[in-house]
């Protein structure tokens, strides 16, 4: 979707200012709203690309007055409400009206190492040959979809070249939803940064994404 | 979205949460709201509070950018390590037993005397989290988001670091589930030292692409 979260090549926020010494978290309700997250994540109600999705529905002008952490409490509320696990009036009081739905697997103590440690790869078998090749030139299409994509708007209509070809991943535009994993070839594009930013684009960078078979189109060199 | 989160943004309240507390058990708004959501996931039976403390543990505590500093030294000192991370990063990664989650899909990609590589999520905040920890709030935040991509040497002077015209730059999208580091330049005059001493000069803003190693004369300063 065309929301706030879509940041690469917007003017106006000023410097970057990094801290010195910076800790983990600058707050134990950050500490607690990181867990949760990951913990919620773990039951297997959603998936990333749903939680992704959550966040950047945040209407913009929220999404950019909010901090890193209460975007994900705000997502995580509004994921928890919408898949029946807790009503927002048992999340605003704390107070259970009854008892909770079952859900896939929880994450005990005993075997968050382990299960972290192994990690969650998001690559799959493909479902056919890659269409593209390293050196290809192609196209990254034009689409502006209501739903969540990872075809950030600063490469769309603009031609690059194909870097490498990762193998088939699952498409965060149908995960999102719960439409199905969906594997497409992903592959590294890379963009002159004339290309994407015209006479302000410095002659000497490239800007390298990673986009889904379904995000590109042929073009001839 | 008034400020019920002053914690986090890029100008970095750092002494928010020391108000918060002044006034013993009082709750800021924002505490109150991540304290019920937490009593009714765990009340429903959704989340187990030990694997919550154990989580904020291991990522305050356990993973974090000393572990891509020995990626890093062991790729200065060993050629065919240097070799193997460049061609597959998640296996050579995973011989220092490091890996796991955020990190299942590695790339490496090495500075030269040509090229300067920078790392950015333009989309959200994905990082790698097993060499690099829980990343930084300027990371996560709109104006790193958002120049990152178009103006990369801007961004650099706001490290302080100045490259000459010449230098190509290479800035890598995380917009997929690929997840990069940067293996920056050996420095000079470190001809010799052990993987531990050459560790300790790995920053981890070098890892990201807006920093560069410390050097042997700011280490004995």
């Amino acid at each position: 979707m065309n929301g706030a979260q879509d940041l690469g090549g917007m003017h106006g926020f000023g410097p970057v200012r990094p801290e010195a010494d910076e800790p983990v978290f600058h707050a134990d309700w950050e500490r607690r709203v990181f867990a949760l997250a990951l913990a919620m994540g773990f039951t297997g109600t959603w998936n990333l690309d749903g939680s992704r999705a959550a966040r950047e529905s945040l209407p913009p002008a929220e999404y950019l007055a909010s901090s890193y952490y209460a975007i994900w409490l705000k997502a995580l509320e509004a994921q928890v409400a919408q898949h029946g696990l807790a009503t927002p009036e048992e999340m605003q009081s704390g107070v259970s009206s009854g008892p909770g739905k079952a859900v896939a697997r929880i994450l005990t103590a005993d075997i968050l190492e382990p299960r972290f440690r192994a990690g969650f790869p998001s690559d799959r078998p493909a479902q056919g040959p890659a269409r593209f090749a390293i050196g290809d030139t192609v196209r990254a299409r034009n689409l502006h979809p209501r739903g969540h994509t990872r075809l950030p708007r600063y490469v769309r209509g603009r031609v690059g070249r194909v870097e490498h070809v990762h193998g088939a991943f699952v498409l965060p535009d149908t995960n999102a939803t719960g439409a199905g994993e969906n594997p497409h070839w992903l592959y590294t594009v890379g963009f002159s940064a004339t290309e994407l930013w015209g006479p302000d684009g410095d002659p000497n960078q490239r800007v390298m994404v990673e986009a889904f078979e379904p995000y590109l189109d042929p073009e001839a060199a | 979205m008034a400020h019920d989160d002053h914690h986090g943004h890029p100008h970095g309240h750092a002494h928010g949460h020391a108000h918060d507390h002044a006034h013993g058990s009082e709750l800021s708004p924002i505490e109150a709201r991540v304290r019920a959501l937490e009593s009714i996931l765990v009340e429903k039976g959704y989340v187990d509070p030990a694997a919550l403390d154990a989580l904020v543990e291991m990522y305050e505590t356990k993973v974090g950018p000393h572990n891509g500093a020995r990626v890093v030294a062991r790729a200065w000192t060993d050629p065919d390590y240097r070799a193997r991370l460049l061609a597959d990063a998640t296996p050579a990664i995973a011989e220092l037993d490091i890996g796991g989650r955020g990190g299942e899909h590695m790339v490496v990609v090495a500075n030269t005397p040509d090229t300067h590589n920078l790392v950015v999520c333009t989309l959200c905040s994905c990082y790698p989290w097993p060499v690099l920890g829980l990343p930084p709030v300027w990371y996560k935040a709109p104006p790193y988001r958002a120049r990152a991509v178009s103006d990369p040497r801007g961004v650099l002077a706001e490290f302080g670091v100045s490259l000459p015209e010449a230098t190509r730059i290479a800035v890598w999208d995380s917009t997929a589930e690929t997840r990069y580091m940067v293996l920056p330049m050996r420095p000079a005059g470190t001809e010799g030292w052990d993987e531990a001493a050459l560790a300790a000069l790995v920053t981890r803003d070098a890892m990201i692409g807006t920093g560069l190693p410390r050097t042997p004369d700011a280490v004995a300063a």
